[in-house]
């Protein structure tokens, strides 16, 4: 258990190195910080203090430990584009990201689990071939379609939903902002929530139903049965215990990317998030911005990496008592 | 019994093994394609969208690319009407520019598979070479790699897309940025996708490695390259066009994403993509054909060679799922 | 605390670790010949089970008819794709879709069961006819407890709770020959070794007493040592519940030591069924006989082994006429056109012209017969 523990805590932290290492490489390689902070006009001393200050004219090496000391607490220096830290800016858009992201995931893995175990245990009903089908059009749908899409009917045809933001929010402590507590942010939430649930709702579905099909025909399956054991029994306690334990891993690397694929849907929605925030950074080459959003993804992306592990871990008996193999 | 042989004998027509032609029609690939309506409809949307993408300039009514040749005064004219000041057609309406949508969607195409292709292709070559040589060499360049394509694999490939793309931005002056744009985003989801490519090749590779026949040309003294080139590559070659048909159907989304959240085809030189970003701007305001067309083409288009990619797959790889 | 297990005797509660062995294949034997007098706990009456498929329907098996008396141990021996397993799945109704009964009846004691729906059939398994399969590795389900597994399927069926339910669980196991039984309840099957999760799988087979089990080739998968342990575990089980056994195997030895009588199956049709000492010493059909001559060291004469010609034909290529006539030594134009049922034919029943009651063929002469017999 321990050993396991290391190792993938180790394997955690390789990986944010490497990441660390490519986001200074951007500060450091991509284009001239000094140049971007203080534009065209400035005097070669205002430049030479601003590096000074920076110390941008000390080792490499010395500036990478810099930024992996600054990074650890959350420092990563301030916006070329809005000059402001980077850090206020991803904190007072990160609730509008998290609320977003969480509700959708709630969404695609509830109805992603229900559908897959449907489809899979009611084989041929037209119902069943009617939801596959329409899945494979999920998944080859671009998400921004089916959001610009989903705007065109429900919002400016039928003007049942807001169209675009987050509706009213509300503060809560020094820097939580939600729109779960007003009727405007909830309807503000719906369109924005299936558009980016609907393609991990399609390949979590896919899945599981896929997964579960298999466990059905395994012996201990056959066995569960000749044992008289009733069928909601041998579908919904033996069958599902052991589908979802692969689709658990899967299940939570579709949740890291959802983080990611909020940046399309944010766009769309204008729903004022990070993942905008990021996009406008790309567009107008704002290296600190893209390197913080960088290293807090790769964060998010370890952690769910690390928690889908240890919960592998803990409901797989086989694992447990082999003290980590696999 | 030998009248049988007689008869045979001075009419060999009859024996003469099947053509080409005649084997290829009745191979299980074939025999599927047929049983499945749904696959029939998707080649033949497929095969009309390239062709209309092909001969875009011989279709289209206009270039949209030209501004010379758009009609300002006939901006927001309604699909299927002949506009009153010029006496042009629109099939499917123009937009804010006076730009015929439909040629703009021609045109748009165009530059999504072009896109498409050229990024599949850079991918393709990219992940077989390091795939190759992973798994040929092993040692340090096979953990080097491997190592590499773990740490991007942790990210959705959108993301590695952007990143590239910015990447390349920032080492660029911002005057470059419109004209080079196809490239850059070439590059950018070509280096986001060739992971895949090189996992497939390497898993190959070290498979064909120790077969005997490729142990026997080394112990002819073969040299590598040719062992390479000629008894391994061809062997790895089916599962890389699997995944590069699939690939397709991605990388033309991708291109369409990327160009949707501005970072792509600048507005001069729409790809479909662009095009509904720009007409998303217009369906608050009832124009809702140019938003309308280039995303149902769009569609069309990723979902008939998603549904090929997903057939062919089916049939020459039932194991890669 | 068992009363509430109507087959159960008091010789169930106790834990057999008695003289056995011997004494046991007669006691069953009587058994199962003063049974024959009695109503049989299974009657398969001109079973036919059919997969459709896009190229046409396989009949998977044809006009499987047979009894199997109470306490009776039935072998059924084959080779692999003979429809063994298949009789097996069908009794139980397991069949993998789109496999189905097509024609025929099934009782048990009596009652009609083959035309139950599912919802209808659900509580007869495990209860009524129990089942064991080829390989304990995969019968237990990986990501349950040992005691989870036996406590769910002992309230299945009988009315208790929790605590008696694991009482019986930990008798059970202990009557399986588990040592340590109290502290293995929580264990998981990848913690057991292959013999010993068998032993399990039995005791998750007799946990409501059924009246009949089918043992689906229960000690393939094991090795050599650990398959008479098992077996004799088996029968001594079944022989102490009066539980009649359908052993469906591929090993004439596994049959010879363990079965009452034993039904050789062919390209899914029941072809001879006799006192399994019958057949092994004086089979009838000529499949049979080149079967018992091929196994090593039944037939002691025979220095080398034989080896009946060819294969057994595919579900898709059944010949017309007797099944085995293309590999038989004595066939003759009857055989290649017209259908044999079973007849009386030494001490059991072989479907075979040779028996005919009417107008049996003759057998084809020694050098005819040496034509065919390929020798290894």
């Amino acid at each position: 258990m321990l050993a396991f523990l290391i190792q993938r805590v180790l394997q955690a932290i390789f990986v944010m190195f490497v990441v660390a290492l490519i986001s200074f490489s951007l500060f450091h390689y991509v284009g001239d910080p000094v140049l971007n902070m203080l534009g065209q006009e400035a005097t070669a001393a205002d430049r030479a203090e601003l590096r000074g200050r920076l110390g941008l004219d000390q080792p490499v090496v010395v500036q990478f430990y810099r930024f992996i000391v600054n990074a650890a607490q959350f420092e990563f220096g301030i916006s070329y584009r809005s000059a402001r830290p980077v850090t206020d800016l991803i904190l007072e858009r990160l609730p509008a990201t998290l609320e977003l992201a969480t509700i959708s995931a709630i969404f695609a893995v509830v109805m992603g689990i229900g559908l897959g175990i449907y489809t899979a245990l009611r084989r041929r009903s037209w119902l069943s071939r009617f939801i596959m089908t329409a899945s494979l059009i999920g998944v080859s749908l671009p998400t921004f379609l089916i959001g610009v899409l989903l705007i065109y009917l429900f919002a400016v045809e039928l003007g049942w939903l807001p169209a675009f933001g987050r509706g009213q929010t509300v503060r809560i402590g020094d820097w939580w902002t939600t729109g779960l507590l007003t009727t405007s942010g909830l309807r503000s939430l719906i369109l924005p929530a299936i558009t980016l649930g609907l393609f991990q709702l399609t390949l979590i579905m896919r899945l599981v139903r896929a997964e579960m099909l298999e466990v059905l025909s395994t012996d201990y399956i056959k066995f569960a049965r000749a044992r008289g054991l009733s069928d909601r029994v041998v579908n919904l306690r033996h069958a599902l215990k052991n589908t979802l334990i692969p689709v658990i891993t899967i299940i939570g690397l579709q949740l890291g990317t959802i983080i990611a694929f909020a940046i399309i849907t944010e766009t769309v929605f204008q729903w004022p998030g990070v993942g905008a925030l990021f996009i406008t950074a790309v567009r107008f080459v704002d290296v600190p911005v893209m390197a913080a959003y960088l290293m807090m993804i790769a964060l998010v992306f370890v952690i769910i990496n690390l928690v889908v592990d240890l919960l592998y871990y803990a409901v797989d008996p086989r694992l447990r008592a082999q003290g980590g193999g696999k | 019994m030998s009248q049988e042989l007689q008869r045979a004998d001075p009419t060999p027509a009859v024996l003469k093994p099947p053509g080409k032609l005649r084997t290829f029609l009745d191979s299980d690939i074939v025999h599927s394609w047929k049983n499945q309506p749904v696959v029939i409809v998707a080649t033949l949307v497929t095969l009309i969208m390239f062709a209309a993408a092909l001969f875009a300039p011989w279709i289209a009514p206009q270039n949209p690319f030209d501004p010379r040749q758009l009609e300002l005064i006939d901006a927001f004219t309604p699909p299927l009407t002949t506009s009153d000041f010029t006496g042009n057609f629109y099939l499917l309406g123009s937009d804010s520019q006076g730009r015929d949508v439909f040629s703009a969607i021609l045109y748009g195409s165009r530059i999504s598979l072009l896109v498409g292709f050229a990024a599949v292709i850079f991918a393709l070559a990219l992940g077989t070479a390091l795939g190759l040589m992973a798994g040929f060499r092993g040692g340090w360049r096979d953990a080097l790699i491997m190592r590499i394509a773990d740490v991007q694999l942790t990210f959705p490939s959108i993301l590695m897309a952007l990143l590239i793309f910015g990447v390349i931005r920032g080492f660029l002056p911002r005057s470059m940025h419109a004209e080079v744009a196809i490239i850059v985003l070439i590059i950018a989801i070509g280096l986001s996708d060739w992971v895949q490519y090189a996992r497939a090749v390497r898993g190959a590779t070290m498979v064909e490695k120790n077969k005997e026949y490729v142990q026997a040309a080394r112990v002819i003294g073969l040299p590598a390259r040719k062992l390479l080139f000629q008894h391994i590559l061809p062997n790895v070659m089916r599962p890389v066009l699997v995944i590069g048909t699939i690939g397709l159907a991605l990388a033309i989304i991708a291109e369409a994403t990327l160009s949707f959240l501005g970072v792509g085809m600048p507005a001069t030189q729409p790809s479909l993509g662009t095009l509904i970003r720009v007409g998303q701007d217009y369906m608050f305001s009832g124009e809702w054909w140019i938003l309308l067309f280039p995303g149902v083409a769009l569609l069309m288009l990723a979902l008939s060679v998603n549904l090929l990619g997903d057939w062919l797959r089916d049939i020459l790889n039932p194991k890669l799922r | 605390m068992t009363s509430s297990t109507p087959s159960s005797d008091k010789k169930g509660a106790v834990t057999h670790t008695g003289p056995g062995e011997q004494s046991v294949p007669t006691a069953s034997h009587k058994h199962g010949e003063a049974a024959l007098a009695q109503e049989p706990v299974l009657s398969v009456r001109h079973m036919r089970v059919e997969f459709p498929t896009r190229h046409g329907t396989l009949v998977a098996l044809d006009d499987v008819s047979f009894d199997i008396a109470p306490g009776e141990v039935l072998g059924v021996v084959g080779e692999s794709g003979a429809g063994k397993s298949m009789t097996g799945n069908a009794v139980i109704q397991l069949l993998e879709p789109p496999g189905r009964i097509a024609d025929g009846q099934v009782y048990l004691t009596g009652k009609r069961i083959d035309d139950l729906a599912e919802e209808d059939f659900v509580p007869l398994r495990g209860r009524h006819i129990g089942m064991i399969f080829q390989d304990p590795l995969t019968s237990l389900n990986p990501l349950f407890s040992i005691g989870d597994q036996l406590i769910e399927t002992i309230r299945t069926h009988l009315p208790m709770n929790e605590k008696q339910a694991r009482e019986e669980a930990l008798k059970l196991l202990r009557e399986v020959g588990i040592p340590a039984a109290e502290e293995r309840l929580s264990s998981y099957p990848h913690q057991f070794s292959g013999g010993m999760r068998q032993r399990v799988v039995i005791a998750l087979a007799l946990a409501a007493r059924p009246e009949f089990i089918i043992a689906d080739e229960p000690t393939t998968a094991l090795d050599v040592s650990v398959q008479a342990q098992i077996l004799a575990l088996l029968k001594r089980l079944c022989a102490d519940h009066g539980t009649a056994v359908m052993l469906v195997t591929h090993d004439m030895g596994v049959i010879a030591e363990t079965a009452d009588r034993v039904a050789v199956m062919y390209a899914g049709r029941l072809i001879e069924i006799g006192p399994v000492n019958e057949v092994v010493s004086n089979p009838q059909h000529p499949y049979t006989k080149g079967l018992m001559a091929s196994i090593p060291g039944i037939d002691k004469r025979l220095e080398r082994l034989y080896q009946i010609e060819g294969s057994m034909p595919r579900l898709a290529a059944i010949p017309e006429g007797c099944p085995f006539n293309p590999r038989c030594p004595h066939a003759q134009d009857r055989c290649r056109s017209e259908r044999p049922d079973l007849m009386p034919a030494g001490a059991g029943q072989a479907a075979c012209w040779l028996h005919d009651p009417v107008d049996p063929l003759p057998e084809l002469d020694e050098n005819d017969t040496q034509e065919h017999a390929h020798v290894r």
